[in-house]
């Protein structure tokens, strides 16, 4: 089992406030790493480290390491957005862009790579299909993103950011903001993509994490306070933290 | 309980009742003001470009034409500066932002006789002596059919760029709005997919608030149709067909508040017959607007 990432001593500050203590994580390639936790406890602020979104903010900063294939992208040398197509992010509630289904999957394509008309429509239909979209929504391509329901934007969302065929896929709570059935369609995908990706999931649903990911990672006021084997952290947590927070006496 | 809700009820048409009398009203009382004229010269008026109060020849044309190109003019300047302004101001840190945003907020309450005045001491010199002749000499734009090389510093450029600057702080508020309302996350999701920061705003924040930004084009465009006092100072008040936009011209609202004091019989008719075509141009690009902004609502599909 290979390592893709590799976090190295990573403290995050907003402002003067310190939200990320010391985190060391290693994140194995094609694999999906759940990251659990409290709310506040840095969870996603630890995600959007991974591809440098955090950097839209001007108080916000960053310490330590972050190897991608034994890169650190935190150098100020890495191309962003060179970085940001190999590290795909889907975001809390669905996302579409203002612009037709169609577009919206081909928008990445256009941003990253010089593609013909006939490879772009069939790169978009790849991503559709990969992102298990592509029979509700071949139809009607050419409406609007915003016309499709919750679940199907956030698959189109999904659609989006492997057309741009990323190595890593980060998701911030990406079933928080949708109904249970599409819910349950999006772990499915999630097997799906783990062929293919290496893949981060933030979650608030513990079941969620202990059905989908390989890995766990539980935080706690910006620490670390376990990570390992999903099946380890559920069924046999070694510090008392985990336990109280996995069988829901707190968070 | 029962009668004070149906007084109420009552009360409220009125008052909704009152906007619409007064609408009608003013279409009613300047088409029968001008009869003379349509009588006399029927739709021909709005395309004949005499104006000859000795031979009782009126026509519309010159009028409309500075109306037209001065609203133009403004608006290709305002724009781009808004939007750039705009941009800066809800991107940049806090206090900059809010410093900026007031300075721009407080061109909207200076009276419109003080822009004419600033236009007509100040800005008509330095177009007649540095910018006119840059444009001719150094950008070599009298190749343009529409610019001469005849500097005056009055006429339809002049009064664009007083126009822009009057209408800049309302379209630049709308579009400061429109870029705070894109939800951070739409943003967010544009630079995650590898986008630049000119990426995410025209390919997302723009289109994501098409609507809202056409509506700032439309209240800087009705401003800048009507805008009275400020032209009237730097527009050269000829009356004659402008053939650039150097020369002096004359807008309707700037003709209208110029000749009303001598006019009478015939000229005044055909004053009222041009108040009734700006107030049927406005009233056009205003149902026009809803019209459009609602046909491009409805093809992004937006349930609202």
């Amino acid at each position: 089992m290979a390592i893709k990432i590799e976090a190295r001593n990573i403290n995050f500050f907003y402002g003067a406030h310190q939200a990320l203590f010391d985190n060391d994580l290693q994140i194995a390639e094609k694999m999906i790493t759940a990251v659990i936790g409290p709310s506040g406890c840095g969870k996603s602020t630890h995600l959007r480290i991974y591809n440098r979104i955090f950097e839209l903010y001007r108080e916000q900063r960053v310490e330590g390491e972050l190897l991608i294939d034994g890169q650190n992208i935190l150098s100020p040398n890495v191309d962003v957005l060179e970085l940001r197509r190999k590290v795909g992010m889907i975001f809390q509630r669905p996302t579409p862009f203002p612009m037709s289904v169609f577009d919206n999957v081909a928008y990445p394509l256009k941003l990253h790579f010089k593609l013909s008309k006939n490879e772009t429509a069939e790169r978009v239909e790849q991503a559709l299909r990969g992102a298990s979209i592509w029979d509700e929504v071949k139809d009607k391509l050419k409406s609007s993103g915003l016309a499709l329901s919750g679940g199907q934007q956030q698959r189109l969302c999904i659609a989006r950011a492997i057309a741009a065929e990323p190595e890593v896929l980060l998701m911030d709570e990406p079933t928080s903001a949708i109904d249970p059935v599409a819910t349950l369609k999006i772990e499915e995908l999630m097997e799906e993509l783990k062929k293919k990706f290496t893949v981060m999931i933030v979650t608030h649903n513990m079941q969620q994490a202990a059905r989908i990911s390989d890995f766990t990672a539980f935080f706690f006021e910006g620490k670390i306070i376990e990570f390992g084997e999903t099946q380890q952290i559920f069924t046999n947590p070694r510090n008392p933290k985990t336990e109280e927070y996995i069988t829901g006496r707190f968070g | 309980m029962f009668k004070v809700d149906t007084a109420f009820k009552w009360l409220c048409l009125g008052c909704a009742g009152i906007i619409g009398v007064l609408m009608m009203g003013f279409f009613i009382q300047l088409f029968m003001s001008s009869m003379e004229i349509w009588n006399e010269f029927g739709l021909g008026f709005i395309v004949s470009s005499e104006w000859n109060p000795v031979t009782n020849k009126y026509g519309a044309l010159p009028s409309i034409i500075g109306t037209l190109s001065t609203t133009v003019i403004a608006l290709i300047i305002a724009l781009p500066l808004a939007f750039c302004a705009a941009l800066f101001i809800v991107d940049a840190r806090p206090q900059m932002g809010n410093i900026l945003g007031q300075a721009v907020d407080l061109l909207a309450a200076i009276p419109s006789v003080i822009y004419g005045m600033w236009g007509l001491f100040v800005l008509a010199p330095i177009m007649q002596d540095y910018i006119q002749p840059f444009m001719v000499d150094k950008l070599r734009m009298d190749k343009l059919p529409w610019v001469s090389d005849e500097f005056n510093g009055f006429g339809i450029l002049t009064a664009g760029l007083i126009l822009s600057i009057m209408i800049l702080p309302y379209i630049c508020a709308i579009m400061r709005d429109v870029f705070q309302m894109t939800p951070a996350m739409l943003k967010e999701s544009a630079y995650g997919a590898g986008c630049t920061r000119w990426e995410t705003t025209k390919d997302i924040v723009l289109k994501y608030g098409i609507r809202g930004i056409l509506g700032g084009v439309f209240v800087g465009l009705g401003r800048a149709l009507g805008e009275t006092m400020a032209v009237l100072f730097v527009i050269g008040n000829m009356m004659g067909m402008p053939d650039n936009i150097f020369s002096g011209a004359t807008t309707i609202s700037a003709t209208l508040a110029g000749n009303f004091p001598e006019a009478d019989g015939m000229q005044r008719s055909a004053l009222f017959a041009l108040g009734l075509i700006l107030l049927a141009m406005s009233f056009a690009i205003q149902v026009f607007a809803q019209y459009y902004l609602h046909a491009t609502s409805a093809k992004r599909g937006e349930a609202r």
